[in-house]
């Protein structure tokens, strides 16, 4: 590890100086949300810690002393990290390609004896990283020719995750990649050139990239009524489920929607609809008012800091984080197809919860070094 | 530096702008949960409701069909079986494996399953086995929750245990058509409900139905019930009996005594017009239609030539025949134009204008008066009186025995037969009326048709001098001295009734019967009838008028006998008509005296034991 030097000016924090920067304040909220989905996934067992709640409350645990050590781990070591990151994250996305088991007719998972790896997840956080060290060194990007490398960064896992399938994560890569391009200051010509572009090629590759199931979503999206006992039952289920929990909703443990299983997958992806259901729409605008509030502050750390990197990383988690609660809550509520992203926090999943916290890890990484200064570089590792 | 401050001032720009799309974004899922929770609220609490909540319909027992004395023609059976909602079945390999290991499934059945399975529509459900033993059953149900989309069903199958003797009285149950009025009523949506479709079981469809109970349960998305709301659950209300007036015996002996004919007979109890047997052959398992007839089955049916779906006994019109002597004869009786006294000649045919007429016996009756012209069916006889009365009086005649009047017994498919006018002439055909037509339609052909039903009511208001009506329901103390007279003179009615008793009572007549129907010298009365197919011609009747026997089926005669017994105390009248079966004295009297004498026989016993009843009370 000869590359780890560290040269040029630089503040080297004390352990105690660092957590006294720690936000806690973005802990409280992200404590809040983990209760939060305890609570509904108590709930959705029935009223039963087992199987979902206690795992979820003791892998919420386990992810945040993580946090705190990864947060604590100095900034330029995460940067100096990046490529290589990136560059595992890319290998176990092209090993998914090639040695991936298969789960319900998608190569998403690597089979490492004890461990199921989804590469896809962690590609998320190698893109944001990667993408940052790359911003941080290339700094202006008003020249087409610094794109090149960005728009490889982006394309690859955005191709490799699609031909899994899995158009949700593959679209989520593609739009956290591109807001961070836009962050770091992206013209807007080139922006309005994209646009233009993808006005003209989404509606193409709608038709013509998608294989049957992803199209069929995308036709139930558009009308689910259509098939109420087929595609279009989680919709339709759901919006029943939220609709009938009205303003305060049925209570804690009585949302018959859920608790009678008309609701699939309501332990994760479509867990929203509980608390809707149960708790009504004051419940709904609730949590989703802590989501905010956890956006807010991310990007409040982002532009709070003073490093290109740290600023980019916290964007660009930041962004992620916010598009998860998004696309996953517009799912739900039947403004988006369904496409399989689950809550972060709440829904129930190993493989999110470790993602979204070490996510969160770095975010406070950089906010609590955020008056780092780190060298402008082009070197591959500094 | 300054630049460090530009790119910092931009991002802070650009972070703001994508803060501020994200909040955009929460404001659209903020003010679509408004939209679904506090809008649309009440719809899509109605619609959880309807999730939540099933409402089980419990079917009604449908009520008995019994005959008079209280004997079962149409009932149900317990009918376990199982089915399958292919929409709930994820692996149907592993399901029917699974099956396979609780109940025996053969081979060529799991087959077929598999078959209507691909096949099927997904919301419909397969039959895996009916009528299973309680055992089998049971163990099925235990294992039920292995076995996904298999759902157990305890119902009811009517049953006719008389089976085609009586299908045409009964009829059978079916599935509700979907053309059916009310159908949005639950029960008749419910899955496997059977309606009476014909026959009795249609007439009485609603009494016999019964009223539905409901039971509410919770369940889940697939469909398990979760607890049962006791509170809501009502009890089914099982139909009523209903009690029709045939004998399950008479009826019996009545088919089998026409069996392997394509023919049609009636017995009426005089006492109150009751019909006792109503028999129409070939006839159908209506066993097979309740359970579900198979298209091959029913298409059988549908091709047999003799017609088994078709009721004869009320649908079919055929020439009353020489069956229809008595009513010209009675008819000429109160117009004063005919005399029992009078005797006319039979040289075996007459003229009138350039068309010859012929009676039956080529060589002639002689001379002959009223009552040997009914004995022996003399047609010259008729001729005459016919002639004297002219179509239009012996039409009126005809309407007071009930023909060309509907009778069907509320079955459906009757007919009126027909009774021609001058004016229905005209009407139908633009012609004049013919006198030929008045001297054929005086010994019952031509235009004039009845249903076998007709001319045994024909028979019952000779008997009884009374204006008979059949009815097949069961009516306690009802008795023919309430019914309304026939309006026949006395004289008339002697007539007839003298004339028919010399056909089957005298040894010179057309279907003597040496020791009375009985073999015990017990007199009845009766009168044959040919109804003829065909023409015969000149050229034929010059040379040898062709025996039935040698036609071919379809032009073969139709053989017909009326009649009542006792003679002094009529009890019961019948007729009997066996499609071109040939001779009415050969083919059709003995069928009738046959189903004549056990009706006799069973009402002695009858009689006996209620005489004896009376004694011990």
């Amino acid at each position: 590890m000869t590359y780890l030097r560290f040269d040029g000016p630089e503040t080297t924090l004390t352990f105690a100086a660092k957590v006294a920067r720690i936000n806690w304040f973005l802990m409280l909220l992200l404590v809040a949300l983990a209760l939060i989905g305890m609570v509904m996934l108590y709930s959705a067992s029935g009223g039963s810690f087992s199987p979902y709640a206690d795992r979820h409350g003791i892998r919420f645990a386990v992810s945040l002393v993580l946090l705190l050590g990864l947060a604590l781990i100095d900034i330029r070591i995460w940067m100096a990290l990046a490529y290589p990151i990136y560059a595992v994250a890319l290998v176990l996305l092209f090993g998914v390609e090639f040695f991936g088991a298969t789960a319900m007719g998608a190569q998403r998972w690597l089979d490492l004896g004890p461990v199921r790896l989804q590469p896809s997840e962690i590609m998320k956080l190698a893109l944001v990283l990667g993408l940052a060290r790359y911003l941080h060194g290339a700094g202006e990007i008003k020249k087409l020719q610094s794109l090149i490398i960005p728009v490889f960064m982006i394309g690859v896992p955005f191709f490799l995750i699609l031909t899994q399938p899995d158009l949700g994560t593959s679209i989520l890569v593609g739009a956290i990649g591109v807001l961070m391009v836009f962050l770091a200051g992206l013209s807007w010509r080139v922006i309005l050139a994209g646009a233009i572009a993808s006005a003209i090629g989404l509606p193409l590759f709608l038709r013509f990239g998608l294989k049957e199931y992803q199209w069929r979503r995308v036709q139930t999206f558009l009308n689910p009524e259509s098939d109420p006992l087929g595609s279009g039952y989680h919709i339709l289920q759901s919006k029943i489920a939220l609709g009938s929990g009205g303003l305060d909703g049925k209570g804690f443990l009585n949302g018959s929607q859920s608790n009678l299983n008309f609701l699939p997958e309501k332990q994760t992806d479509f867990i929203f609809t509980m608390i809707g259901e149960e708790f009504g729409f004051l419940g709904s605008i609730g949590v989703l008012s802590l989501f905010i509030l956890v956006t807010m502050v991310g990007f409040y750390i982002a532009i709070k800091s003073r490093s290109i990197f740290g600023r980019m990383v916290a964007g660009g988690i930041t962004t992620m984080f916010c598009l998860y609660v998004l696309v996953n809550v517009g799912m739900v509520v039947g403004l988006l197809p369904v496409v399989g992203v689950p809550l972060p926090l709440i829904s129930y999943g190993g493989t999110v919860m470790l993602a979204v916290m070490i996510g969160f890890a770095m975010v406070m990484n950089v906010h609590i070094h955020r008056y780092s200064e780190l060298p402008i570089g082009r070197s591959l590792f500094l | 530096m300054m630049r460090d401050e530009d790119s910092r001032t931009r991002f802070t720009r650009r972070a703001i702008m994508l803060g501020g799309g994200g909040l955009l974004g929460f404001v659209g899922l903020t003010s679509r949960l408004y939209q679904l929770q506090i809008l649309e609220a009440k719809k899509y609490q109605g619609l959880s409701e309807e999730n939540q909540f099933n409402f089980r319909l419990l079917v009604p027992s449908r009520g008995k069909i019994l005959d008079h004395k209280g004997r079962v023609l149409a009932s149900n059976v317990e009918n376990f079986r199982i089915l399958l909602r292919p929409d709930q079945v994820n692996d149907l390999d592993a399901l029917l494996l699974r099956l396979s290991q609780v109940m025996t499934l053969s081979p060529e059945r799991e087959a077929q399953i598999r078959k209507e399975f691909t096949k099927r529509a997904k919301a419909s459900t397969i039959e895996i086995v009916d009528h299973m033993d309680w055992k089998t059953f049971a163990r099925v149900n235990l294992w039920l929750p292995e076995l996904p989309g298999i759902q157990p069903e305890a119902g009811e199958v009517r049953t006719y245990p008389a089976g085609n003797e009586l299908a045409h009285i009964i009829g059978y149950v079916g599935a509700v058509p979907p053309d059916y009025p009310n159908k949005s009523e639950p029960l008749l949506r419910h899955q496997g409900f059977r309606i009476g479709r014909t026959g009795m079981e249609r007439k009485f469809d609603l009494a016999l139905r019964g009223k539905a109970g409901a039971l509410k349960f919770e369940v889940n998305a697939v469909g398990r019930v979760i607890r049962e709301l006791p509170d809501i659950r009502t009890k089914a209300k099982a139909g009523k009996d209903i009690k029709l007036s045939v004998d399950l015996e008479l009826q019996s002996v009545a088919a089998k005594a026409l069996a392997g004919t394509s023919g049609a007979a009636c017995v009426l109890d005089l006492a109150n017009g009751e019909v006792r047997a109503l028999v129409s052959t070939p006839s159908f398992d209506p066993n097979k239609f309740a359970k579900g007839i198979s298209n091959e089955d029913y298409q059988a049916l549908l091709g047999d030539e003799f017609n088994p779906l078709f009721n004869k006994a009320i649908g079919g019109a055929f020439p009353p025949a020489s069956c229809f002597k008595p009513v010209v004869a009675m008819a000429a009786m109160d117009a004063g134009l005919a005399d029992p006294k009078e005797r006319i000649h039979c040289s075996g045919k007459i003229e009138l204008g350039d068309r010859v007429f012929h009676c039956w016996r080529r060589k002639g009756h002689g001379n002959v008066n009223l009552n040997g012209a009914i004995g022996v069916s003399c047609d010259i006889y008729f001729y005459e009186l016919a002639k004297r009365l002219g179509i239009d009086r012996i039409h009126d005649a005809a309407l007071k025995f009930g023909f060309g009047k509907l009778f069907d017994l509320d079955l459906g498919g009757g007919s009126s037969g027909l009774v021609p006018t001058q004016a229905w002439k005209r009407a139908r055909f633009d012609l004049p009326w013919a006198q030929g037509e008045t001297l054929i339609a005086g010994i019952g052909q031509g235009y004039l048709s009845a249903t076998p039903l007709q001319l045994a009511i024909m028979t019952a208001r000779i008997a009884t001098g009374r204006k008979i009506v059949p009815t097949l329901v069961h009516q306690e103390g009802s008795s023919v001295d309430t019914i309304e007279p026939l309006g026949f003179s006395d004289a008339a009615l002697d007539v007839a009734k003298q004339g028919m008793s010399s056909v089957v009572n005298k040894p010179w007549a057309t279907a003597y019967t040496p020791n009375g129907l009985d073999g015990e010298g017990m007199l009845w009365a009766g009168k044959t009838g040919t109804g003829q197919v065909r023409r015969i011609s000149q050229a034929e009747r010059d040379d040898i008028v062709l025996k039935n026997k040698d036609l071919p089926w379809e032009l073969r005669d139709h053989a017909l006998f009326v009649g009542f017994a006792p003679l002094d105390k009529p009890q019961f009248a019948i007729s009997v008509v066996v499609e071109h079966g040939g001779g009415g004295s050969s083919t059709a009297a003995p069928v009738a005296r046959q189903i004549l004498r056990f009706a006799l026989q069973q009402n002695e016993k009858l009689v006996a034991i209620q005489n004896s009843k009376k004694q011990t009370l």
